[in-house]
């Protein structure tokens, strides 16, 4: 492949992922209106278009033309640069997420990523643990209580937790011995027994999964650990004193973040995009996909559920349940597959 | 010129840039957030020389651990903007000058006595599994040795930080 078509098919695959990243948050926003809405036995957005569906153009462009306020108090570099750094540390990480195996077109054959490098997992881990900027000097620069209160529980949440985050992971690594995405995922492929899927959590990583979970709510930020931007306590904590756009904009990032653990959790523990293949060639070639979106949907939709279902923590029994809880399983189950290994 | 030269001149700027930065800063969150830079510049230098793990514990380790703790303390306190006093004209006076001479003598003295090229791209053995046989294998004990040493510094400073606890059976 000639430089001049590498550069070529890069820009066509980044432009063609991020406008599918960012339809896919403002639908998952719709999604979670939709489903929370009739959770509560209500209708979530009906007006704009057939079920609502139009909703989402609607908020962005109501975001878009709404006056942009920047209160007089506060540290103004910062308070324009949090969100934006808030976006581009959510978007970037995308960039390394395998969404199935490589497709021929016009006699190249283009993997379905945007670029492969070995290191690709410590890449996403390394790229969300600066996404903590974007929220904490967000709390810092508004020159408010509430705000500050919510930036420093966000660091403070999401430092605790990548740790228990990241160790849960270190089991996967083990068992397929490498970082690359793409590696990771093409030693689940095959079953046990003729019928159980070989995926890393029917692979004594169940665990390993359930600790994940835990963490990647409290790393999004999301309910039951939205401590950051716990309304009853805080206001709206570190965004309180943002509008329009940049309210916008950390709305997108946490939902673009969200979808990223989800293809993170897909890849790692659910076998990526493997799943049964049938049918005419075309459909052969179209169904990892189709396999790899259904799995992140379950996974979008178990996030709603939950926000739909459970109350918020405390933010000590958060903090105990990070340090004394996850940790110590995250590293029992580390050094039992170690062993499981070894043996 | 070299596509990878130009990165490298270009992640360069940036560290030493951001280092200067650093300085002349007078908030502290100023001179934390330029010493983010001059580590993720410094991650992409080494991701020039091919060592992409060393790069990914940089950005996670450095950017991403330390230095938020750091801002997490700045915020904590509520660090203002620092004083000029008469003590930090003299510091510029006479320390800027000689950090130049300094930075300027050490750097003829390596380039004459290293000996060696100039290193070429990808010339770090960056991969995963060398960096691992490396650190488990071949400096097994060393590296354990550190992590006792980091435990103990774990320890004490609990230890530091926590509150004197109220002497038994005193009730007040």
């Amino acid at each position: 492949m000639s430089v001049g078509v590498f550069i070529l098919v890069s820009v066509v695959k980044s432009l063609i992922v991020l406008i599918a990243l960012l339809t896919a948050v403002a639908y998952t926003v719709w999604l979670e209106r939709k489903v929370v809405g009739h959770m509560q036995n209500r209708w979530g957005p009906t007006r704009v278009g057939p079920f609502g569906l139009l909703q989402p153009a609607a908020d962005g462009l109501k975001f878009l033309f709404k006056e942009d306020l920047t209160p007089p108090h506060v540290y103004k570099p910062l308070f324009i640069a949090a969100p934006m750094m808030a976006v581009i540390f959510a978007l970037t990480s995308i960039a390394v997420i395998p969404f199935g195996n490589s497709i021929p077109i016009f006699g190249y054959n283009i993997p379905l990523q945007i670029t492969d490098v070995n290191i690709g997992l410590l890449l996403v881990l390394g790229v969300t643990s600066l996404g903590v900027y974007g929220v904490a000097l967000a709390g810092w620069s508004s020159n408010n209580k509430y705000s500050l209160l919510g930036g420093l529980r966000a660091s403070a949440q999401m430092v605790s937790y990548e740790i228990a985050l990241g160790l849960s992971l270190v089991g996967v690594l083990i068992q397929s011995g490498s970082f690359s995405l793409r590696t990771i995922v093409d030693a689940q492929g095959g079953r046990f027994l003729g019928f159980i899927p070989r995926w890393n959590i029917f692979h004594g990583q169940f665990i390993g999964f359930f600790i994940y979970l835990m963490a990647a709510y409290a790393e999004t930020n999301r309910i039951p650990f939205d401590l950051p931007e716990a309304e009853t306590e805080l206001v709206a904590g570190y965004h309180t004193e943002y509008s329009s756009m940049k309210f916008a904009m950390f709305f997108m990032a946490e939902y673009a973040n969200m979808i990223t653990v989800a293809c993170l959790a897909t890849l790692l523990f659910f076998g990526g995009w493997h799943g049964p293949l049938f049918g005419p060639p075309l459909l052969e070639a179209v169904l990892p996909v189709f396999w790899f979106l259904a799995k992140v949907f379950c996974f979008l939709f178990l996030y709603i559920w939950v926000r739909g279902t459970l109350p918020r923590f405390r933010y000590d029994q958060l903090m105990s349940f990070g340090w004394k809880f996850l940790l110590p399983l995250a590293i029992a189950n580390l050094v039992a597959t170690a062993i499981a290994v070894a043996w | 010129m070299s596509f990878h030269l130009i990165l490298f001149l270009a992640f360069g700027a940036v560290c030493a840039g951001g280092a200067v930065n650093l300085l002349a800063q007078r908030h502290p969150i100023n001179s934390a957030l330029s010493l983010i830079a001059v580590m993720a510049a410094l991650a992409g230098e080494y991701l020039l020389l091919g060592a992409e793990f060393v790069a990914a514990v940089q950005v996670i380790v450095y950017a991403g651990a330390i230095m938020v703790l750091f801002v997490f303390v700045i915020m904590l306190l509520n660090a203002g903007e620092e004083e000029e006093t008469k003590g930090s004209r003299v510091a510029i006076l006479f320390g800027v000058p000689g950090i130049l001479t300094g930075s300027v003598l050490m750097a003829s003295v390596v380039l004459r006595h290293s000996g060696t090229e100039a290193v070429a791209i990808g010339a770090l053995p960056g991969h995963p599994t060398d960096i691992a046989q490396l650190l488990f294998h071949d400096f097994l004990l060393p590296f354990e040795v550190t992590s006792v040493l980091i435990l103990i510094a774990i320890m004490g400073a609990v230890v530091l930080a926590s509150k004197p606890e109220p002497a038994a059976g005193k009730v007040d």
